[in-house]
């Protein structure tokens, strides 16, 4: 199994954070895992993603020019990144904020209203787990098990407390995915 | 097993350091490689195995706290990114001239000048070359991965006191950025006083007995007779070094007829470039030399002989393809590809530079 990821947004949208639980799930699966954040210019100016990948043999180059999934939270991420989908591969993407929609027809597009839905769990930090549990749905490459396992990996333990929170919201992104 | 820890390159460094017994880092925050004193000052190794972590108010300073700490036989070390590492070169200078043993990490960033943060390899000549004045070597490891950043640091050490020599570890901000899961080795603790004093009695400042005479640790010799002496035991140190420390790795070269050789996290984006290569019928390995400084001569040469051509993949403008043309010697054609300025090349786009050069 192989599963190459492009997560893109705003910054403070929790895209880097959201790459870290998938790359520890992978971890706990025993997997080989690379995450690579953007930090130059743009990340700086606003935006930001991270390229996961999660493989059971050696991964060789961490950087990727096309992706199996695009996880895609603001529009120049998806201006920029919708190309770089694999045919038959899967976009995922929360529409708000979105004025130009995903148009291709190669690829299983799905959407996630991860703001309504964390407007609703009254949380706007569930906000990335929300997120995560509709990518979970679609591609169930890491097990819940492993993803909970990555999450208390990457939580510092001061916000241990917080776990019930965000599994809650994963589960929540889960139910509220629709494929297109 | 040993436990495996999610980490990025530039903490692994910060963790390796504690683990194998540093008893100090001296540093200046620069981008991509802050998180190197970011960890170290996070985890407060000075109240655990006693090493210093210091931020000094420059590069030029941390160098010669690195210089004052290695002087005391201590294990030492300083991090940096290019432009940093353009400030700290007079102190290497002093540091090899005074065959002090030491290690400095460059994560490299995008030059000349203040360049961009974006990662890039053109400091190869700056490492491997020189950087500073005189006829010195610096040792230097290139790492590929997040676990070679872990465990280069302990194996610099090794070799900067092996041969009493600056090692350099030459990242660049893919491996100082990336994250990838970390095999933690066995803790090393700090070395005792005692132990300090048998392993480096001969040469280092640690307080004159009176059983010999005092240490004097300088690089400066007015007499040329003495300064030409002093200067072929060195070049005879960096022979024995050439003969026994090259590293390197290969990837699918047995039955190669076109190489790539690539250096630290291009040469894992090049071993993409040979499964497209192959996937096509074209029998394409890598070259990952290792260790820059010594290079390793003898495996590409031997290499050399089966191949049609060779391809230097870099992110410069061509630095390493001068080494490779040197030692491919005329007998097959060095071709060379890469991007500059913190641009990154997909292997896709090293493939299709790749069956350009072939084809012509």
């Amino acid at each position: 199994m192989k599963e190459e990821i492009i997560i893109a947004g705003f910054g403070g949208q929790g895209v880097l954070f959201m790459g870290r639980i998938l790359a520890y799930g992978g971890i706990m699966q025993d997997q080989e895992v690379t995450w690579m954040p953007s930090y130059g210019p743009e990340m700086r100016g606003g935006t930001c993603n991270v390229s996961v990948i999660l493989s059971d043999n050696k991964i060789s180059s961490p950087i990727l020019s096309r992706f199996d999934t695009a996880i895609i939270l603001n529009q120049q991420s998806l201006d920029k990144f919708e190309s770089r989908v694999k045919p038959g591969g899967v976009l995922i993407y929360d529409p708000n904020g979105i004025t130009r929609h995903p148009e291709r027809k190669d690829i299983k597009v799905c959407r996630i209203d991860a703001v309504d839905e964390a407007t609703k769990l009254g949380n706007a930090k569930a906000y990335n787990m929300i997120v995560l549990g509709a990518y979970l749905k679609v591609k169930p490459v890491v097990s819940m098990e492993n993803v909970v396992k990555g999450l208390r990996k990457s939580l510092p333990e001061r916000h241990h407390h917080l776990m019930e929170m965000n599994e809650k919201a994963i589960s929540v992104g889960m139910n509220a995915v629709e494929i297109l | 097993m040993a436990e495996k820890i999610l980490m990025k390159g530039n903490e692994a460094i910060a963790y390796a350091a504690i683990n194998c017994g540093c008893d100090g880092y001296f540093g200046y925050p620069i981008t991509p490689q802050s998180e190197v004193m970011e960890t170290l000052m996070q985890e407060k190794p000075w109240e655990t195995t006693g090493m210093v972590v210091l931020q000094a108010e420059s590069e030029t300073s941390s160098i010669n706290m690195v210089y004052g700490g290695a002087c005391c036989g201590k294990k030492v070390m300083t991090s940096s990114s290019s432009p940093g590492i353009s400030l700290m070169c007079e102190g290497l200078s002093y540091l090899a001239g005074c065959e002090l043993p030491c290690l400095v990490v460059n994560v490299m960033r995008g030059g000349p000048g203040l360049g961009t943060i974006q990662p890039s390899q053109s400091d190869y000549f700056q490492a491997t070359k020189g950087g500073g004045h005189g006829d010195y070597r610096t040792i230097v490891l290139a790492p590929a991965s997040v676990q070679d950043m872990y465990d280069f640091v302990d194996l610099s050490f090794e070799l900067a006191f092996k041969y009493r020599n600056p090692v350099m570890i030459l990242g660049d901000g893919i491996v100082g950025q990336m994250m990838e899961k970390v095999e933690l080795r066995p803790a090393k603790p700090r070395r005792t006083d005692e132990e300090v004093r048998a392993l480096c009695d001969s040469w280092a400042t640690l307080g004159k007995p009176a059983s010999r005479e005092g240490n004097i640790v300088t690089s400066l010799a007015l007499d040329a007779e003495i300064m030409e002496r002093f200067n072929i035991h060195l070049q005879n140190k960096y022979a024995t070094i050439e003969a026994n420390e090259a590293r390197y790795e290969t990837y699918k070269t047995e039955d190669a007829e076109y190489l790539i050789v690539a250096f630290g996290c291009m040469s894992r984006i090049c071993e993409n470039v040979v499964e497209l290569a192959r996937e096509d019928g074209i029998k394409l390995g890598v070259l990952r030399p290792i260790t820059l400084y010594p290079y390793p001569e003898k495996a590409l040469d031997a290499l050399v002989p089966q191949m049609k051509s060779i391809m230097s993949v870099e992110l410069n403008s061509g630095q390493m393809v001068e080494d490779v043309r040197r030692i491919a010697a005329g007998r097959v054609p060095v071709h060379f590809y890469g991007r500059q300025g913190g641009a990154i090349p997909s292997p896709e786009e090293i493939y299709e530079a790749f069956v350009k050069k072939i084809k012509k």
